[in-house]
């Protein structure tokens, strides 16, 4: 039994150590451990999903099994045996001739990953002809059958296109074509999904499961997003800070969790709050907004219109392009509306942020989604939370110190971090600092921009629940944009729902969030992933058989 | 039809984008004529006074500026000149009475034929030395290039110049150390006369060019495209050469235009050192006798030869995008 389960062993990590040079700034460069003797086996056309958050060193993991590492990060103990061998032995050659051949890398952003100046299928057949696995014209036919298999449009013809042309749904099927072209023994996925919008992924996501059972490749599926995991993988391994947490299977570890940072991760989702009643009067309203960039003709908002309540909360929801930023932007006066008005208080705003009063100003704040290219780095924190205390209130000296004190003592950060700059915060601290710099305006309304987004799933539950204390202590009401549908149930009285500039629903959560939907809000929930093992196919299906009804 | 349409749509677009920077150009070198014009008015001195020399009686001069023009209003005497210019006249030299265009057709094919060869040298040498330097990045082989290259254009060309005479003139006597040419010169001389400005040129130009070359393919060389070529198992050179050049052209283009026109435009010295015929040459030998007509001209073609060039590294560098090209 033991022997044959040798035989069928692709990749055998064992003891694996890697470590990296950093150069903190004003201090000697030093070494730290990325990984630490983390062991793992694979069989072949199985898939094993490694999860963690960032800096769990699930993808340099995953990287090792090439050979490489970004950067200075280099692999100083343990042995990465694929195929019964050593790579770690074989040198920058050894590494050569495996890449692109034995093992096959789909990156996070297809987007970023095809070359722009080359058409898509002279970068889909490069490894195959680099190798001399197959001819150009056997390797083009195979990647067509790729394309087929993995539905993408136009199968014949889409590799004469440039990655330009092509959507980031199709360029990320596209790469797994790539991977797949060269028939290897294993494809390293490293969060191919978590870029693309929730309606998208699940068809990129149904594309991959296909294309992993037809091909018996076996995968190592890295990803952030458990629920997403759980669809493609025979087992799952939880990471935190290097080291491995828990290994099992994805039964077991979604349903049974044996560690409690495992549980942490599969019950991150859940945060109560109660849906408060709108109030009577409404005291901003977005009426009958219109709105396009430059003078160009397409409009990217059409006929908008929300109110928001005095301290609560109104999430807008849509993909990318929906058209959610722009109703910030039109709402802060960035981007002045062509038509419609905003109106505060029970009287219009002006509709440029430079005919605004300073007053008008401070009662809107802004939080963005990078919190760390919204600070100035040469800040320290003190100076970023003490700005708008002087520049609103003119508060200077003690009295400007001791409300700094009070703001980071709300965001639960304390005073010793005055003096620190953002490049010794993690993100979560960030967006924290950031939170604090727009509640020193005492503002009524905070635009929320994807404020979690960037953010580790732990990290941005603290963030919300933060956001939710707040809320109740200052009465400040938020217009939260998002496209994640299980922040907005988290956080949200009421909802907006837009599509291509449109709001196709709008309402208290509990009615936007019941039955009877829409054609597009139904489509968007049933495609948020669900943390059952299952769930892909039944929602695929689900999909099939409302299209087939039309 | 429809196929006709297809293939027609993304060519008109870049058609009207050369024609756009194209005729930017012309609208330049206008200014640029304008402020010539201006700049030589400007300057202290007298065109008649020049000519006829400081015994000149006020009659005589009163009839000379009657005779050339100079009483008309600046505007006039502009578009007299620019007149002229369109037409192929560039006006007589003051100091020698000869017909401008015909002394720079000469001076301006050599000028053309050193910074061709020097070109022809330079341009690929700092291409393949940037790609080396990119290669082995970091190692003694970059810093070693990189080093000889900056060394190189730290010393002023007429040192480099000097040095170059003194051995290879002086020393070896394998070149000629003055580089006379003149009409109807066999090539072959002709080559061996232009080696040392030539050299001197190349060794001038290269370091910057090749330091840009290295700098845009680093630059490149932090995509994430860069990276799935190098995990397709492609070797370092084949990543370079492939993924990261193509991408790298436009801003090379763009160094490698700014140098050409340096070639042609920057030249005085070079050419003062070794005595060659060309329009660098021409230039000061005017200026030091202020002959007015003759510095606006060479400042014109200076300017053209500018403008042109760069138009050429906009034109490839919108020829080079694929997002040009192949519109969505």
């Amino acid at each position: 039994m033991a022997d044959q389960r040798a035989k069928s062993v692709l990749l055998d990590i064992r003891n694996l150590r890697i470590e990296a040079t950093v150069f903190p700034p004003g201090e000697p460069p030093k070494n730290i451990v990325l990984v630490h003797d983390v062991s793992l086996t694979l069989e072949k056309g199985k898939v094993l999903g490694l999860i963690g958050e960032s800096g769990a060193g699930k993808s340099t993991i995953g990287l090792s099994s090439m050979g490489y590492g970004r950067g200075g990060v280099r692999i100083t103990g343990g042995e990465v045996i694929l195929n019964g061998r050593d790579i770690l032995k074989g040198g920058k050659e050894g590494f050569r001739k495996l890449r692109g051949r034995e093992v096959c890398y789909v990156a996070q952003s297809a987007a970023a990953a095809f070359n722009p100046a080359h058409r898509l299928m002279d970068q889909v057949v490069e490894a195959t002809l680099l190798h001399g696995t197959a001819t150009r014209a056997a390797a083009e036919k195979r990647a067509v059958a790729l394309f087929k298999k993995l539905s993408l449009p136009n199968p014949e013809s889409i590799g004469e296109r440039f990655p330009h042309q092509v959507s980031g749904g199709q360029l990320q099927r596209v790469m797994t074509a790539m991977a797949l072209c060269s028939e290897p023994d294993l494809i390293v996925f490293d969060e191919p999904t978590t870029a693309l919008d929730v309606t998208t992924q699940i068809d990129v996501l149904a594309a991959i499961k296909d294309a992993i059972r037809d091909t018996h490749v076996a995968a190592l599926y890295i990803t952030h997003d458990l629920a997403v995991v759980a669809q493609v993988s025979d087992e799952i391994m939880v990471l935190r800070h290097g080291r491995l947490v828990e290994w099992g299977g994805t039964r077991q570890i979604i349903k049974e969790p044996r560690q409690e940072y495992t549980n942490a991760l599969v019950s991150v989702h859940e945060i109560e709050h109660q849906e408060q009643k709108p109030g009577t009067t409404p005291f901003l309203s977005v009426k009958n907004i219109t709105a396009a960039y430059g003078r160009s003709h397409i409009k990217v908002l059409k006929n908008v219109s929300v109110d928001i309540y005095p301290g609560q909360t109104l999430a807008v929801v849509g993909e990318s392009g929906s058209g959610k930023s722009t109703l910030a932007r039109a709402v802060t006066g960035l981007l002045p509306p062509e038509q419609g008005t905003v109106t505060f208080d029970g009287r219009p705003l002006a509709n440029r942020l430079a005919d605004r009063p300073k007053e008008d100003l401070r009662q809107l704040q802004m939080i963005y989604q990078m919190a760390d290219v919204a600070m100035n780095p040469r800040q320290t924190v003190g100076t970023t939370i003490g700005r708008p205390l002087e520049f609103y209130f003119g508060l200077r000296g003690r009295q400007r110190d001791a409300r700094v004190a009070e703001l980071l003592d709300k965001i639960e950060m304390g005073k010793g971090f005055v003096d620190r700059y953002p490049a010794e915060l993690s993100g979560g601290q960030k967006q924290r600092v950031c939170i604090a710099r727009s509640l020193a305006a005492k503002p009524k309304l905070i635009i929320c921009d994807e404020v979690t987004s960037a953010l580790d799933p732990l990290v941005a539950h603290g963030i919300l629940k933060l956001l939710l204390e707040l809320q109740k202590e200052e009465n400040v009401a938020y217009l939260f944009i998002t496209h994640d549908l299980a922040t907005v149930k988290s956080i949200a009285d009421s909802i907006a729902v837009m599509y291509r500039g449109e709001v196709v629903r709008y309402g208290a959560k509990s009615q936007v969030l019941a039955p009877p939907f829409d054609d597009y809000t139904d489509l968007l929930l049933s495609s948020v992933p669900e943390m059952e093992i299952g769930w892909l196919e039944k929602a695929i299906k689900g999909r099939r058989m409302a299209s087939a009804g039309n | 039809m429809l196929a006709d349409g297809l293939i027609r749509a993304p060519m008109s677009h870049i058609v009207r984008l050369i024609v756009q920077r194209v005729s930017l150009g012309v609208l330049l070198l206008v200014a640029v004529s304008v402020l010539i014009f201006a700049g030589t008015q400007i300057l202290p001195g007298d065109v008649a006074q020049a000519i006829l020399g400081q015994s000149a009686t006020p009659e005589s001069l009163a009839n000379l500026r009657e005779q050339l023009g100079l009483n008309d209003p600046a505007f006039i005497r502009y578009f007299r000149w620019l007149g002229g210019v369109v037409t192929g006249d560039l006006g007589t030299a003051m100091s020698s009475g000869q017909d401008i265009a015909t002394s720079i057709k000469g001076r301006l094919w050599n000028t053309l034929f050193l910074a061709f060869w020097a070109a022809v040298v330079a341009v690929p040498l700092a291409i393949i030395l940037g790609l080396i330097a990119v290669r082995y990045r970091n190692g003694w082989v970059d810093k070693l290039i990189s080093g000889l290259a900056l060394a190189s254009t730290s010393f002023p060309e007429f040192f480099i110049g000097y040095v170059l005479v003194y051995f290879f003139a002086v020393k070896y006597q394998i070149f000629p150390g003055i580089s006379t040419v003149y009409d109807g010169m066999p090539f072959g001389e002709r080559m061996q006369a232009i080696m040392l400005p030539a050299a001197a040129l190349t060794l001038v130009v290269l370091a910057h060019m090749m330091r840009m070359t290295r700098a845009a393919i680093l630059n490149v060389m932090q995509s994430a495209y860069v990276e799935t070529a190098e995990l397709k198992g492609l070797s370092a050179f084949a990543v370079i050469r492939r993924h990261a050049f193509p991408n790298a052209i436009a801003p090379i283009i763009n160094v490698v235009m700014l140098n050409l026109a340096y070639l042609i435009v920057g030249v005085v010295v070079v050419e003062v050192i070794f005595v060659y015929p060309g329009m660098g040459q021409y230039l000061v030998d005017h200026v030091t006798k202020r002959d007015v007509p003759v510095v606006q001209a060479v400042g014109l073609i200076f300017a053209a030869v500018y403008i042109s060039l760069n138009i050429i590294a906009d034109i490839a560098a919108i020829v080079a995008n694929p997002r040009l090209g192949h519109p969505k």
